[in-house]
């Protein structure tokens, strides 16, 4: 049997004491450590496994407030409904910088019945609306092609205005490796 | 500045088909986010609308954010209505206008 000492098991919140005791002795140690800049220069090698293990159990993915009010801004209290839309994006973007995205949706196309706009939005860049695309009849298929920013993991969404006023939705999660620079 | 617009018609098309028009311009789609080495911010400087007009008509149009990645790319898809020629045209921030006219081989 593998007793875990509950001073270094991470699964076990530690008491205001022990927190104390924790904090002086690291202290202690960087006061102490002649290596103190080495171990500064280690750190950031560090990290990179760290950021790995943190995106290999993906918590529920935050959506900045601003892509929250301009989604609100979109919705106009109405309930979109899902799959009209075919989103498509690589599931692991390499490079934030230039994730290609294709938007289709069913739809006839004809004068009666047609997709009005498609919006596409970001829920974790600096800007969530990315592009608005306007669309009419003539456009016979309502498929648009792009390439966008991702800042970072986060999902992408696309909503479709139709002629008769209703909203359609897709919601697609993309992984990025290197974040596209603040976009 | 937007330069060298690029477009990608079909070599011909009969009326009634249903056809893929795909364009692309050099931009560097500065989202007003990013920093110069001295740390002073970069003035945002993106393409923010594309418009797509064939005979006179306006037959798509996009509505640009910075999330849109440098060099943009559109495709879009369109019943050819008759024979035409196409008109793309770009706005920037600055309010300046590349506009490229292309004709479509209708057959």
């Amino acid at each position: 049997m593998l007793k875990i000492n509950p001073r270094i098991d991470p699964m076990i919140k530690p008491g205001p004491e022990e927190i104390g005791i924790s904090i002086v002795s690291r202290r202690a140690f960087a006061v102490s450590a002649s290596g103190a800049c080495l171990a500064s220069l280690l750190a950031p090698a560090l990290t990179p496994s760290l950021g790995l293990a943190q995106t290999s159990d993906i918590p529920a993915l935050t959506r900045s407030p601003q892509f929250e009010e301009a989604f609100a801004k979109l919705l106009n209290g109405a309930t979109p409904a899902d799959g009209k839309i075919t989103l498509e994006l690589p599931e692991i973007a390499e490079n934030g910088n230039f994730v290609p995205v294709t938007i289709t949706v069913e739809s006839p196309m004809t004068a009666e019945d047609y997709v009005k706009a498609i919006h596409l939005l970001s829920t974790a860049n600096p800007v969530a609306r990315v592009a608005s695309f306007k669309l009419s009849p003539i456009n016979a298929v309502a498929r648009v092609q792009s390439r966008m920013r991702l800042a970072k993991t986060q999902d992408v969404i696309a909503l479709a205005e139709m002629s008769n006023g209703t909203l359609a939705i897709a919601t697609l999660l993309v992984k990025v490796t290197i974040g596209g620079c603040a976009s | 500045m937007a330069t060298s617009p690029r477009i990608k018609l079909p070599d011909s098309a009969k009326t009634g088909d249903i056809i893929e028009v795909k364009t692309l311009i050099t931009h560097v789609m500065e989202t007003g986010n990013r920093k110069d080495k001295d740390g002073k911010p970069i003035a945002r400087n993106i393409l923010n609308t594309f418009v797509a007009k064939f005979a006179d008509q306006e037959v798509f149009r996009a509505e640009l954010g910075p999330g849109i990645s440098a060099n943009p790319f559109l495709s879009f898809q369109m019943r050819v209505p008759g024979p035409g020629t196409f008109e793309f045209s770009w706005t920037g921030d600055n309010g300046a206008v590349t506009v490229e006219t292309t004709p479509l081989n209708v057959v």
